[in-house]
């Protein structure tokens, strides 16, 4: 079949892996092409209109800090914002915002069409084209029987690949609730070679605001002034609304046990595993039978519509059901369900068939990236989608790729965990997951990170100016804190007031911001800069500071783990060739087949007996080679 | 050349009893280690030796400054060694206990204890071994694996593990509480408060005590206890080590000073087993083979485990009894009155005064000759070597240095844990040293995984929105 067209990049669904990918690529000068099966809803933040929480706000700064869009369109759509963890330490903060859906696609498709090099089509890709002797993808062919070509792939098909959707006993094929599903892809990976599995998740009713007796519910408000993610948004515009608080009682848990037997997930209509992490309605009532209440967040979908994304009652049980266990809710007695709530099986790929770049390992140029990779959220999507279309250009290019470790980002952390862990539910990210978590904060995610961006092309100059100079103040000002010296005197009234102990001798401003108590705006009252500092600048330093012990021994172990993750493993490496490593390690590293030996050292069952084995086996062929 | 950030030591010679034992410390930190572990009066210190050389002293306890053998200490430099780093060898003579006790010293002043093979795999990597010998190599770490497998499977009897397993998913439970605090703090999952996580980091704190304090007794289990039997000439220590082997071992005559060597046999008591030293009587003598046989008892004296101090209770006490008594006083010792079948010449109860009074040395009257009383001579030594814990009673015991020291290194963290948490510090800075703590701890039983912490929160909180 001849082409239509042919080009660098095709992307392959038009979400937040998708997105990301295309912009990331065509940025960076590849000609690229977002085939999306609706134009309408590239963007679409398909279950709560929210951006960010725990661990997830780390990655959306981290997006931000190499290039991507995410953070920016989580400012334009942001209608509260909600710094979180404040009374724990600066590692675990973590910022989420709830956006207005609307406005969230609007930003994100009008940045796609007003980048160069990228072309966005309404259109199903049905199957890849793959020249079998070379192993590698070709281009893509639609439900129109069109052919594109191009030298690389990236398939981010969501919840859509195969699709079901389950209200109650019924179920239909759909990619997001009255949206079709992606039929034939599966079948096209399949047939590549790649293991296919089932997950399962879920979605709330979504209620009407003029049925809601809001008085009968707690507002929740968001922080003022609010923080925005990206490091380059000056100022958040929109007007911000509340979330309201209520509760299920034991009449909403006595309507979901009578029901069971009309639950899809009861009576074993669904096959694909759901994430523990976010259970249904009827899964809390069932397992956690002792609590009299759970909570229900009534999160406004965006400024201009009267809909609320129902947030903790997520449920597939039929129509007639979900209308019951609403109104038996304080505030939603008398509310109206615009859309009902549904559970949704997908098909996912084995993320062990990855290289850190995404690629797979065995299809030379085609790329995975999101919920096809078993992960769950818009955060997790989009840093992959980042992540693959980076690589698919800096590899067209032939420069060298972006795989960023454990200790640089949660983006490392997951798709290392993807790669390397086996998969039993849908992976989120919890900042628990990352072992150098003192690291990575949301607060230094730049220092983390915008050097890579800018060398690999995504962040452009002016960014990076802005950047630099940011760098320059926080340098000057960490000199200051551990030159500048501030006198008993000057100090000890403030220290006094705080209940603690003063001083007797002159102390650098950095040895009294490691004691305990004292923050930057106490010294700052006694001795300020020059110039203020924003305030970010201000938390980063006194993060930077006041654990630098602990931030030095996080350093120790990543030097540690360093040797190990910098011997690379060849593609073609025979692990049965070394003999006597224990069964289960050699079915496991054949199965992950890592691309390092610290990613090998990661992999559950692996013994340090078998990674020793590797290394004396690595050093033997290379000597071998050596001397031939 | 790689460069390994972390030094490793180990015993190089094998397990058992031997003429000497080599524990060998190799990496960056081998010479500043030995340097800390290692006194010598005439003789140079480790820094300043010229590449090999030995040189005469005393291996050091740090903590107390004690002496723990008298052993040749052997400096190699980068790269002329075997593993092409800073090597260093001890020479150790006093048997397995100081060889053991020499190689905890290393681990505590920092070096790690290698892995099956790792001397081996450095000499590789090292460039030190060339492409000939890889396959011996491979078939080294292979056989080391199998041999320390093997070993570790003895080493980890059921109550150990059990007991480890306890503690390894009592600690993922406090890990959990924790990161939900960190990972969850935005749902409504009625955490668990700061309090309760410090009452169970005190109850894991405790059991991993209880445990921690097995060691000297499973180290008895392992590799045996010594018993020395001393006594003056002709009070019966001959006829003692018989009774006790319940044969004829030892010459045993009228005539006093016939055992003029120490003799040594080996016995079980209640599944310890047990080496027995018959030393030479302690007498003033002339004759220079006597003499030598005294200095020697002497010296058992000190190395023993348990003293068994043998007097005539057939005849009045004796100023070389005195001797005796002043050179047993202190030491872990059951004072023995021999020769029940005969009129007894003075009461038990002086010879407790003259050590010193207030019930602190037991003391047994007993006759070798028919037997009267080895029975409960044989309870005592059990019950003075492996103490009164219900762990030992429960054959619960640590008999392996890397179990003992993942406990203590578990126990520190944990300590700092506790710290952390009463000083209202930031949570994830508890959080983590409590990884560190499970990881050092689960790394007898397999390395406890993210996931498993996961399970615990989601198994224990309705997380989820």
């Amino acid at each position: 079949m001849s082409a239509v067209k042919s080009y660098d990049c095709i992307v392959t669904g038009g979400g937040h892996a998708g997105t990301e990918a295309a912009l990331a690529a065509a940025k960076m000068g590849l000609s690229t092409c977002l085939f999306t099966m609706n134009l309408d809803t590239i963007g679409q933040l398909s279950c709560n209109p929210a951006i960010g929480g725990l661990a997830k706000g780390h990655i959306v700064r981290e997006i931000d800090s190499l290039g991507g869009v995410m953070a920016q369109a989580a400012d334009f759509a942001g209608i509260q914002f909600r710094m979180l963890n404040r009374s724990k330490g600066p590692a675990v903060w973590s910022l989420r915002a709830q956006a207005d859906r609307v406005l969230y696609r609007v930003y994100i498709k009008r940045v796609l069409e007003e980048t160069k090099n990228l072309d966005i089509k309404q259109g199903t890709v049905t199957s890849l084209t793959f020249d079998k002797s070379r192993n590698r993808i070709t281009g893509v062919v639609t439900s129109l029987g069109t052919v594109y070509h191009s030298k690389a792939v990236i398939v981010t098909t969501g919840t859509f690949l195969n699709g079901l959707i389950h209200i109650g006993l019924q179920s239909f094929s759909a990619g997001r609730a009255w949206e079709f599903p992606s039929v034939g892809l599966s079948e096209s990976l399949s047939e590549l070679g790649l293991k296919i599995g089932r997950l399962k998740t879920g979605t709330p009713p979504r209620l009407d605001a003029k049925t809601i007796d809001f008085n009968k519910a707690e507002p929740q408000w968001g922080d003022n002034p609010p923080v925005p993610f990206s490091f380059s948004t000056k100022a958040i515009l929109n007007p911000q609304l509340p979330c309201y608080i209520t509760y299920t009682n034991e009449k909403t848990h006595g309507i979901i046990h009578n029901s069971l037997d009309r639950s899809p997930l009861y009576s074993g209509k669904i096959s694909g595993k759901g994430p523990r992490y976010c259970p249904s309605i009827e899964d809390k009532v069932v397992r956690f039978s002792e609590r009299p209440r759970h909570q229900v967040f009534l999160e406004p979908d965006g400024l201009n519509t009267s809909e609320y994304y129902a947030n903790g009652i997520s449920t597939s049980l039929p129509l007639d059901v979900q209308i019951e266990l609403v109104r038996s809710i304080a505030g939603l007695e008398g509310a109206e369900l615009m859309r009902p709530g549904y559970a949704v099986e997908y098909d996912f790929v084995y993320p062990a068939c990855l290289r850190h770049t995404l690629e797979v390992k065995t299809i030379e140029g085609l790329y995975l990236a999101g919920q096809i990779n078993s992960t769950s959220g818009y955060e997790e999507a989009a840093a992959q989608g980042l992540v693959a279309g980076m690589n698919a250009a800096l590899k067209i290019k032939g420069a060298q790729p972006l795989e960023l470790q454990r200790h640089e980002a949660y983006i490392g952390v997951m798709i290392d965990d993807l790669v390397t862990l086996g998969i039993t539910e849908p992976y989120r990210m919890f900042t628990s997951r990352a072992e150098y978590r003192l690291l990575l904060r949301n607060d230094n995610a730049e220092l983390r990170l915008k050097e890579k961006g800018y060398a690999a092309g995504l962040v452009d100059e002016n960014r990076y100016e802005q950047y630099k100079s940011k760098l320059d103040s926080f340098n000057a000002e960490m000199y200051r804190f551990k030159t500048k010296r501030v006198k008993p005197d000057e100090i000890n009234p403030s220290l006094i007031k705080r209940g603690i102990s003063p001083l007797t001798e002159p102390s650098t401003l950095e040895q009294l911001l490691k004691r305990p108590g004292v923050d930057y705006e106490m010294l700052e009252s006694v001795s300020a800069p020059d110039v203020e500092l924003p305030t970010d600048l201000k938390l980063l330093v006194e993060a930077e500071i006041k654990y630098e012990g602990y931030i030095k021994q996080q350093e120790v172990l990543v030097e540690k783990m360093k040797r190990l993750q910098n011997k690379r493993i060849p593609d073609d490496f025979n692990y049965k060739e070394i003999g006597g490593l224990s069964t289960e390690s050699l079915m496991k590293l054949l199965e992950v087949r890592p691309e390092t030996v610290g990613q090998a050292q990661r992999i559950p069952g692996v013994t340090p007996s078998s990674i020793s084995m590797i290394l004396a086996y690595l050093e033997k062929r290379k000597r071998t080679e050596n001397q031939r | 050349m790689n460069s390994y950030q972390d030094t490793i030591a180990a015993v190089s010679t094998p397990p058992g009893e031997g003429g000497i034992g080599i524990v060998r410390i190799s990496g960056k930190d081998a010479i500043v280690i030995s340097q800390g572990m290692f006194k010598s009066k005439k003789y140079k210190l480790p820094s300043t030796m010229p590449a090999f050389t030995m040189s005469l002293g005393h291996v050091i306890n740090p903590l107390d400054g004690s002496s723990v053998d008298e052993v040749l200490i052997a400096v190699m430099r980068a790269p002329h060694s075997y593993t092409a780093e800073d090597v260093v060898e001890f020479h150790c003579h006093g048997g397995y206990f100081t060889v053991k006790k020499t190689l905890e010293i290393t681990l505590s002043l920092g070096a790690r204890l290698a892995e099956p093979g790792e001397f081996t795999l450095r000499a590789f990597l090292n460039g030190r071994i060339d492409l000939s010998q890889a396959e011996g190599v491979l078939d080294v770490i292979k056989s080391k694996t199998a041999e320390s497998s093997r070993i570790a499977l003895e080493q980890l009897s059921g109550g150990v593990s059990e007991k480890i397993t306890e503690i390894v998913s009592a600690l993922t439970t406090v890990c959990a509480l924790t990161e939900a605090h960190i990972d969850f703090s935005d749902e409504d999952a009625q955490l668990s408060d700061v309090k309760e996580i410090l009452i169970n980091i005190g109850e894991i704190e405790k059991k991993l005590k209880q445990l921690s304090s097995t060691y000297e007794t499973g180290r008895l289990y392992r590799e045996g206890m010594s018993i020395a039997i001393v006594g003056r000439t002709n009070v019966g220590k001959s006829s003692l080590l018989n009774a006790l082997l319940e044969k004829n071992r030892a010459i045993v005559s009228e005539t006093p000073g016939t055992t003029r060597d120490t003799i040594e046999e080996y016995l079980n008591i209640d599944g310890i087993p047990a080496r027995v030293i018959d030393t030479a009587g302690i007498r003033q003598s002339t004759e220079y083979a006597e003499l030598e046989g005294i200095k020697r008892s002497l010296n058992s004296i000190e190395a023993a485990d348990v003293i068994v101090a043998v007097f005539d209770g057939g005849a009045e006490l004796t100023s070389e009894d005195f001797y005796i008594i002043e050179k047993t006083t202190g030491k872990t010792l059951i004072a023995l009155i021999n020769k029940s079948d005969l009129k007894a010449a003075f009461h038990a109860s002086v010879l407790a005064e003259s050590y010193g009074g207030g019930g602190l040395t037991p003391v047994l009257r007993i006759s070798a000759k028919t037997n009267d009383g080895i029975g409960a001579l044989k309870d005592m030594i059990f019950s003075i070597a492996a103490g009164n814990s219900p762990e030992v009673k429960n054959g619960v015991l640590i008999t392996n240095v890397r179990h003992k020291r993942a406990i203590d290194e578990c126990l520190f963290a944990l300590a700092r844990v506790a710290t952390l948490l009463s000083d209202s510090m930031p949570l994830e800075l508890a959080a983590f040293e409590l990884r560190t703590a499970l990881d050092t701890i689960s790394e007898i039983t397999g390395l406890v995984t993210t996931d498993s912490i996961l399970d615990s929160i989601f198994g224990r909180f309705c997380i989820g929105k």
